[in-house]
């Protein structure tokens, strides 16, 4: 299944049904729910954090955390 | 009169909370620390008309009531207990007008708290660039609330927000969602076993996981009572009520919420690609770095110079004025020079605080953070460490301070723990000195021996910061419950008002905490300096005397003070702790001496320079001529004390130890605990000590 890690920067995709239950409750509610656009905007160098734009929230993970998300491409 | 009304702010981070309370009460707050904690408590007065009086609660920003770091959880703990006496008659949610739907879903969580909640949407001001149009009374509605449409940047709504506040009699404190709709078996369970206590609160209780203050206690007897569910399971009821509470907003905006999608704000996305580029990034962030520590070093080098000599002239005066005696010595020399010390930190951290509040005004820091994450995370600090060690630079006490950003405990800790390492600008008079007695003047590859001995030091520091955080990261076992998540606030120019408020709250929270501590130790290291019980220091007068004319001397009057001062200082309480500790610091190649120096420069290191001024009779002359006095010291065998040796050894001492009472008290202030200072003050001294005692040892 795809992840939030394989976008490229300026590609768009919509987060997926299937919520990984060790997501932290806070990622949701900053936006990261089923059905929700979301958009990589940069990657920090060494490619870690990487900076998304999700529901018109502007938010900066680290990888571990991203890898998470998984998406419908 | 009755009894104030008591309201507390609420919101997301980066909606300009802090500013609607700036605007509510201008300088009337009050800062202090949430009981047991170092949260900031912000309160301040207001008042809305001749006998309505309200006391405003800043709570700390927060994302929603499931808590993940210690500002959140004190909001959650406040709104939960009805018996605290902070406990709010009308709580105000502040959104603001982009992230509205986000915003929103904190204020659902509180009206299901059952309180009286008003919204204020914030940056209204932004709205027609944003095409975004809001129908007011269509989501007082949908909402069930009141609403104060509010730009905090132009002081416009203020006033409604005053006249909601006034009529907050009215406003509705029934709950925006059914809670029960996550899981109605298990919520029927526990309304059996609890049936007086409110599901909402219950659930809060059951699922925060806050590390620092079990809230629960405080609302629920026991807590395993509830534990039916395991972890796992409340965590997935909890990723269902926040999809409930976003269908629940959602539906609540569908007519009163529009935004054209056409109007993105394009220059978000370019300053975005330019400050978090991989070449530019960087290259951005070193200038303004640079440029910030040239203020800090040479701007305020002015203001230190003049506060410096005013309060050494006012301590000539008070001694030239008042009669002489014991309590006149106490206030010019102790008192006096004490408060001078305090002061004297004053225009570093106010340039500190000038900038870093600029900074993170404009929304800039959250990007230095994204930049440097990855470079901090193999040593155990986060992105957010940067600024505070950078910060470290001026000096450990703001940035000690700087660290409250970071939200992981463990990542805070360490951050902490290894600030001091940090060059600071008190160690620079210490190394200037040493460094033109020991280092020769000759150039390397067109570069000055001392200038680059110089440079090491400062690069000394922070690989020493670096590898002590790398080594606390596999020591401290502490769980890390948070995990890294910072929002990229849009770019905004920041606020004058803001700023000028953060720099003044900052600025006297550490002239009244930190202060009282530096002022206190000042005067007992005064007290052990001009103190003694030996005959010696009673006759000093006599003995100096009968010695300059066994020598044949003839001296001015202000030789024969430094001379005296400089036997008094010998045969004091802290002149006998010198030739006590003595032994402890021959194998560094100290003698009692730099000993006494050494322990009254833990005052401030730069206090080393002083003492050594006094103790070798040179007072007020240039340093320069310290500098020259110092060379000719010997040992009894005629060689000198200063040399190669022993300088690399005072210097190493310096860059290693923690020496500073003034960081310990902040440390103390901010872990809430003496354990943590004590480690820090002992892992600090004892690499000094071993790094200091290898160097003496193997280049003599």
């Amino acid at each position: 299944m795809t992840n939030l890690l394989e976008l490229k920067i300026g590609q768009k995709a919509i987060i997926a049904d299937s919520i990984d239950e060790r997501l932290p409750v806070k990622l949701m509610e900053l936006g990261c729910l089923p059905g929700n656009e979301v958009q990589l905007l940069q990657i920090a160098p060494l490619n870690d954090p990487l900076y998304y734009l999700v529901a018109g929230n502007r938010i900066s993970i680290r990888r571990e955390i991203a890898s998470l998300i998984s998406l419908d491409l | 009169m009755s009894s104030p009304l008591k309201v507390a702010l609420i919101g997301n981070p980066n909606t300009g909370k802090t500013s609607i309370f700036n605007a509510l009460t201008g300088l009337r707050q009050k800062v202090g620390n949430y009981p047991g904690i170092t949260v900031e408590k912000k309160t301040g007065a207001c008042s809305f008309g001749p006998d309505l009086n309200a006391t405003i609660y800043d709570l700390p920003g927060t994302y929603s009531l499931n808590t993940t770091s210690l500002d959140e959880s004190v909001a959650v703990e406040i709104l939960l207990n009805r018996r605290d006496p902070d406990f709010p008659d009308v709580v105000v949610v502040i959104a603001e007008v982009e992230n509205l739907k986000r915003n929103l879903l904190l204020f659902t969580q509180i009206k299901d708290l059952g309180l009286r909640t008003i919204l204020v949407i914030n940056m209204s001001d932004r709205m027609k660039r944003l095409g975004i149009e809001i129908d007011v009374p269509s989501l007082e509605s949908s909402l069930d609330t009141r609403i104060a449409l509010l730009s905090s940047r132009n002081d416009t709504g203020i006033e409604d927000l005053k006249a909601i506040l006034s009529d907050y009699k009215s406003i509705s404190d029934q709950p925006s969602l059914d809670i029960t709709d996550i899981d109605k078996a298990y919520f029927e369970n526990l309304k059996t076993t609890f049936p007086k206590i409110d599901g909402y609160k219950l659930w809060l209780a059951i699922t925060q996981d806050v590390n620092f203050m079990p809230i629960e206690k405080k609302v629920i007897p026991d807590r395993s009572a509830f534990s039916t569910k395991s972890k796992a399971e409340l965590q997935k009821m909890q990723h269902r009520e926040t999809v409930l509470r976003y269908k629940y907003i959602n539906n609540a905006l569908k007519e009163g919420y529009q935004k054209d999608l056409s109007k993105a704000d394009g220059i978000q996305g370019v300053l975005d690609r330019i400050f978090t580029h991989k070449i530019f990034g960087y290259l951005i962030f070193f200038v303004i770095l640079f440029t910030m520590f040239q203020a800090i070093f040479d701007f305020s080098s002015y203001p230190m110079d003049a506060i410096d000599h005013f309060f050494a002239s006012a301590s000539e005066w008070i001694k030239a004025t008042l009669p002489s005696g014991v309590l006149t010595d106490l206030l010019a020399e102790g008192i006096v020079a004490g408060i001078g010390g305090v002061v004297i930190f004053i225009p570093q951290i106010a340039f500190l605080f000038l900038f870093i509040s600029i900074l993170e005004e404009s929304g800039y820091m959250s990007r230095v953070v994204f930049l440097m994450d990855r470079i901090m995370k193999p040593f155990g600090l986060s992105g957010k460490s940067v600024v505070p060690l950078m910060s470290g630079m001026a000096c450990a006490i703001p940035a000690v301070m700087a660290t409250r950003t970071i939200e992981n405990w463990k990542e805070r800790l360490i951050t902490i723990m290894v600030v001091p390492f940090t060059t600071c600008s008190a160690r620079l008079p210490v190394y200037l000195i040493i460094i033109a007695l020991v280092i020769p003047e000759g150039r390397f590859l067109g570069l000055g021996y001392q200038a680059l001995v110089l440079t090491g030091l400062y690069l000394l520091g922070f690989l020493a910061a670096v590898v002590a955080a790398a080594i606390l990261n596999r020591g401290l076992n502490i769980e890390r419950r948070s995990f890294f998540m910072i929002e990229m606030p849009t770019f905004k120019p920041p606020q004058f008002r803001n700023v000028a408020i953060t720099v003044f709250e900052k600025t006297k929270s550490f002239v009244l905490e930190a202060g009282k501590i530096i002022l206190a130790l000042s005067v007992v290291i005064w007290f052990l300096g001009s103190n003694g019980y030996s005959d010696s220091f009673k006759n000093a007068e006599a003995e100096v005397i009968q010695q300059i004319q066994q020598q044949g001397l003839n001296l001015s009057d202000d030789e024969l003070s430094q001379k005296l001062s400089s036997y008094k200082l010998e045969h004091s309480y802290i002149g006998v702790l010198g030739k006590i500790i003595e032994p402890v610091v021959k194998p560094l190649g100290y003698d009692w001496k730099i000993g006494i120096a050494v322990i009254t420069s833990f005052a401030a290191r730069e206090v080393f320079v002083g003492t050594l001024a006094t103790i070798y009779s040179v007072g007020e002359e240039s340093e320069s001529t310290i500098v020259g006095r110092m060379a000719l010291e010997t040992d009894e065998l005629g060689k000198p004390i200063f040399n190669l040796a022993s300088g690399v050894s005072i210097l190493l001492f310096y860059a290693f130890a923690m020496q500073c009472m003034s960081t310990i008290a902040v440390v103390r202030k901010e872990t809430n605990s003496w354990k943590w200072p004590m480690i820090q003050l002992g892992y600090m001294t004892l690499l000094a000590y071993l790094s200091a005692l290898i160097a003496y040892q193997t280049l003599i």
